[in-house]
C-alpha cells in the first residue's frame, strides 16, 4: 500500500502515541559520552567474525524511544534521495566523511533496525564496530586489542569493551569537549 | 633471604610528640615478657615488626586489629586485606597522550578509591597541560592548575603524572626505615606504621609523586571506600608519606585500576607485562612508547605514547 505524503505526519503522530510507550520500556541512553557501567544487559560480541575474540559490550546508547526503528519504517518507503530531512530526525546533522556519506550508507534501507556492511551483509546494533571498522581499520585494529576504546572488568579476565558509538556520535563523530572536574588546590591556600 | 630488615622502633606510626614517652615506654616494656594478644592496643602497635617479616598469623593479627579500629573510628565495616602479589604477573601502565584530554576524572576517581585526605588535599594523580610545541616533558615549569569551561583547548595536551613504579625506584633506597619496598609484581609500597615521615623519598622521587600527610587525613566516613589493602588505600596517619599503588586492591583482585575504568576516552592501559596476550605488552610492541625522565635509570613500569 502507498501512502501519500499528506498522510504521512498523522502517521507519525499515531506511532508516536501508540508505541512510545511501548519502546520507552526499552530505553537506551541519549549521552553518547556516557560510557555505560550497565552490565545486566551486555551482549557477547565477535559472533560474526572470527578474528575477534569473544567480549561484551553494553546495549547501544540509543535515545529514548528511538528503537526499534521499524516501528516507524517499517510502515514507510525509503528514500534514498540525499535531502535535508524535515519531517524527523531533523536533529541529525551528519558530519562525518563530508559530503560521500548518507543516511543508507550505514541504515539498511529496507530493515531499519539493521545496519549494512559494504559487501551488503547486515549487522545488529550492538555489532556496529563493524560497521565502522570498515573505513577505521587502525582504530579498529586497536580496539580489539583493548588500546583504542576502553575496557573495564577484569585486566586478566572478563572485560566489557564499549562501542565506538558509545565515545563517538556516528552523525558527527568528533569527540566531545567535556567540563574538566575542579584543578588541584594550590599549596599556599592548603591550611 | 640475605638482608635482615633492621628492627626500628622508629617506625612506629603515632603521636610523635608521644614519641620520647613512647619510647621510654617501649624500653621499659621490652623488659616484660611479651603476650601476642590481637588487641588494638599501643604496645601492639609500637612492637609490629616490619611487614615482611611477620609470618601469615602475625599478618591477620594484624589485619583484624586494623580492622576493628578503622571500623570504630569510620562508623561502618572496614575490610584490610594483604592479598598478596600473583605469581608470574609484573604490572606494567600505558598511558596513550594522544586521546587524553585533561578531564581529572582519574584524579578523583582515584581520591575516592583510594581513601586521600579530602582536606588537606592530597592528589595522587596530577595532570599536565602543555602547549603544543612546547618544550614539554619539563615537568617542573608545566601548568597544573588550567581550567577552561571545557577540555580539551586547542593547541594543548595533556599529560597525568603519578608513581611511575620504577623497576630502580630512588625512593626505597632513600628511606632510613625501609618503609618502602618494591613487591614481586613491581608495586613500590608504603608501610604506614614504618614511615618515620622523614620525606627522603620525596625529595628522591624525580616524578614528585609522592605526598605528605601535613595532618590528619580527612575523610568523610560516608565517602571512605571501605575495601582496603594494608600496602595500599587503608586510612593513613599524619605524618607519613603515600602515593600510588596501581590500586593495589583491586589489581591484585584482578580488576583494573580506578583511574583506567573511570577515563571517558579510553587513555589508560593495564595489565600484565609478562604476558604477551596483554594490552599492555601490544601498545609497547605496536606504538612508539616513551618513559619519562629516562635519563635517570630508574625504569619506570609506567608507558607513555601517541596511538596517532
Ligand atoms: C557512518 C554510518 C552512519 C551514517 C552515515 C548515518 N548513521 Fe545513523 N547511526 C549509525 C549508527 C552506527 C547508529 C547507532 C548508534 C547507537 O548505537 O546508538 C546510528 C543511529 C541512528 C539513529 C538513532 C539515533 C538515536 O538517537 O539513538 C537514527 C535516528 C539515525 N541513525 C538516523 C540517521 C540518519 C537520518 C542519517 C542520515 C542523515 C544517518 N543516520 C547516517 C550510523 C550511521
Ligand atoms: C517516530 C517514527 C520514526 C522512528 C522511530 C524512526 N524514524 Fe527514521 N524516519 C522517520 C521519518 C518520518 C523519516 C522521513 C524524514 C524526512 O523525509 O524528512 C525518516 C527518515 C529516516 C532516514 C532517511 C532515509 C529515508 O528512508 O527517508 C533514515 C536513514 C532513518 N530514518 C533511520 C532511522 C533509524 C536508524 C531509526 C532507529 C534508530 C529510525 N529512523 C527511527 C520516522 C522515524
Ligand atoms: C565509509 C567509510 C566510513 C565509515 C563506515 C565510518 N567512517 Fe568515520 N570517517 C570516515 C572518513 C572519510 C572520515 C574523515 C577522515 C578525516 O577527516 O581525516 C572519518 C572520520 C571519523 C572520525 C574523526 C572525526 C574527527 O573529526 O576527528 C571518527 C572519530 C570516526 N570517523 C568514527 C567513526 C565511527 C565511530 C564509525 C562507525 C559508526 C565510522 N567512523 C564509520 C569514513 C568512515
Ligand atoms: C572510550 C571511548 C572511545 C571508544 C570506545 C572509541 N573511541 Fe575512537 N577516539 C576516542 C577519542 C577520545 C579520540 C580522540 C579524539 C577525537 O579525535 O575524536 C578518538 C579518535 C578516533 C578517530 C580519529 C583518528 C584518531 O585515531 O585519532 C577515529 C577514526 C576513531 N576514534 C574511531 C573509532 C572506532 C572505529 C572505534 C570502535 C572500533 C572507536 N573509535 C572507539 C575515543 C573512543
Amino acid at each position: 500500500m502507498r501512502r501519500g505524503s499528506a498522510v504521512l505526519p498523522i502517521f507519525i503522530l499515531i506511532t508516536w502515541i501508540l508505541v512510545l510507550p511501548v519502546i520507552a520500556l526499552d530505553s537506551g541512553n541519549t549521552d553518547h559520552q556516557d560510557t555505560s557501567n550497565n552490565t545486566d544487559t551486555v551482549y557477547k560480541g565477535g559472533s560474526q567474525n572470527p578474528d575477534i575474540p569473544d567480549f561484551f559490550v553494553p546495549p547501544p546508547p540509543f535515545s529514548e524511544g528511538i528503537f526499534p526503528c521499524s516501528g516507524c519504517h517499517k510502515e514507510m518507503k525509503p528514500n534514498k534521495q540525499r535531502r535535508k530531512l524535515e519531517m524527523f530526525h531533523q536533529d541529525i546533522e551528519l558530519k562525518h566523511a563530508g559530503p560521500q556519506q548518507w543516511c543508507l550508507d550505514c541504515h539498511n534501507a529496507d530493515d531499519r533496525d539493521k545496519l549494512h556492511l559494504i559487501d551488503g551483509r547486515l549487522i545488529d546494533f550492538k555489532e556496529s564496530y563493524l560497521l565502522c571498522g570498515q573505513c577505521h581499520g587502525t582504530n579498529f585494529r586497536d580496539w580489539k586489542a583493548g588500546v583504542h576504546g576502553k575496557r573495564t572488568g577484569e585486566w586478566n579476565g572478563k572485560k566489557l569493551y564499549r562501542l565506538c558509538v558509545h565515545c563517538h556520535n556516528p552523525h558527527q563523530p568528533r569527540f566531545k569537549p567535556l567540563a574538566p572536574k575542579p584543578p588541584p588546590v594550590r599549596p599556599e591556600d592548603i591550611k | 633471604m640475605s638482608k635482615k630488615i633492621r628492627n626500628n622502633p622508629l617506625g612506629i606510626k603515632l603521636n610523635r610528640r608521644n614519641f620520647i614517652k613512647g619510647s621510654a615506654m617501649g624500653l621499659a616494656a621490652s623488659a616484660l615478657p611479651l603476650t601476642k594478644k590481637a588487641d588494638a592496643s599501643f604496645l601492639d602497635v609500637f612492637f609490629q615488626k616490619h611487614f615482611r617479616e611477620m609470618s601469615k598469623q602475625e599478618i591477620q593479627e594484624v589485619l583484624d586489629r586494623f580492622e576493628k579500629t578503622y571500623s570504630e573510628e569510620y562508623g561502618k565495616k572496614v575490610s584490610v586485606k594483604a592479598t598478596p602479589a600473583i605469581p608470574g604477573v609484573l604490572f606494567g601502565y600505558g598511558l596513550d597522550l594522544s586521546r587524553c584530554i585533561g578531564c581529572r576524572r582519574c584524579v578523583y576517581a582515584c581520591v575516592g578509591e583510594n581513601n586521600q585526605s579530602r582536606d588537606p588535599q592530597i592528589h595522587w594523580i596530577t595532570v599536565l597541560r602543555f602547549k603544543n610545541g612546547e618544550k614539554w616533558v619539563d615537568l617542573e615549569n608545566s601548568e597544573s592548575y588550567y581550567n577552561p569551561a571545557e577540555v580539551p583547548e586547542p593547541d594543548h595536551f595533556y599529560m597525568p603524572v603519578q608513581c611511575q613504579q620504577c623497576e630502580n625506584p630512588p625512593c626505597v633506597r632513600a628511606c632510613p626505615t625501609q618503609a618502602t619496598w618494591k613487591e614481586p609484581d613491581g608495586i613500590v609500597v608504603v608501610d604506614y606504621n614504618w614511615c618515620i615521615g622523614c620525606r627522603y623519598c620525596m625529595a628522591a622521587c624525580p616524578y614528585g609523586a609522592r605526598h605528605f600527610n601535613w595532618s590528619k587525613p580527612n575523610i568523610p566516613p560516608d565517602e571512605l571506600n571501605p575495601e582496603t589493602h594494608y600496602l595500599g588505600n587503608r586510612p593513613r596517619y599524619n605524618g607519613v608519606v603515600e602515593k600510588c599503588t596501581f590500586c593495589i586492591q583491586r589489581t591484585r583482585a584482578g580488576k583494573y585500576p580506578a583511574c583506567v575504568e573511570v577515563c571517558p576516552v579510553g587513555a589508560r592501559k593495564f595489565g600484565n607485562l609478562l604476558d604477551p596476550a596483554s594490552e599492555i605488552r601490544y601498545c609497547i610492541e605496536n606504538k612508539r612508547v616513551f618513559r619519562l625522565k629516562e635519563d635517570l635509570n630508574t625504569y619506570p613500569k609506567f608507558y607513555y605514547f601517541f596511538a596517532t
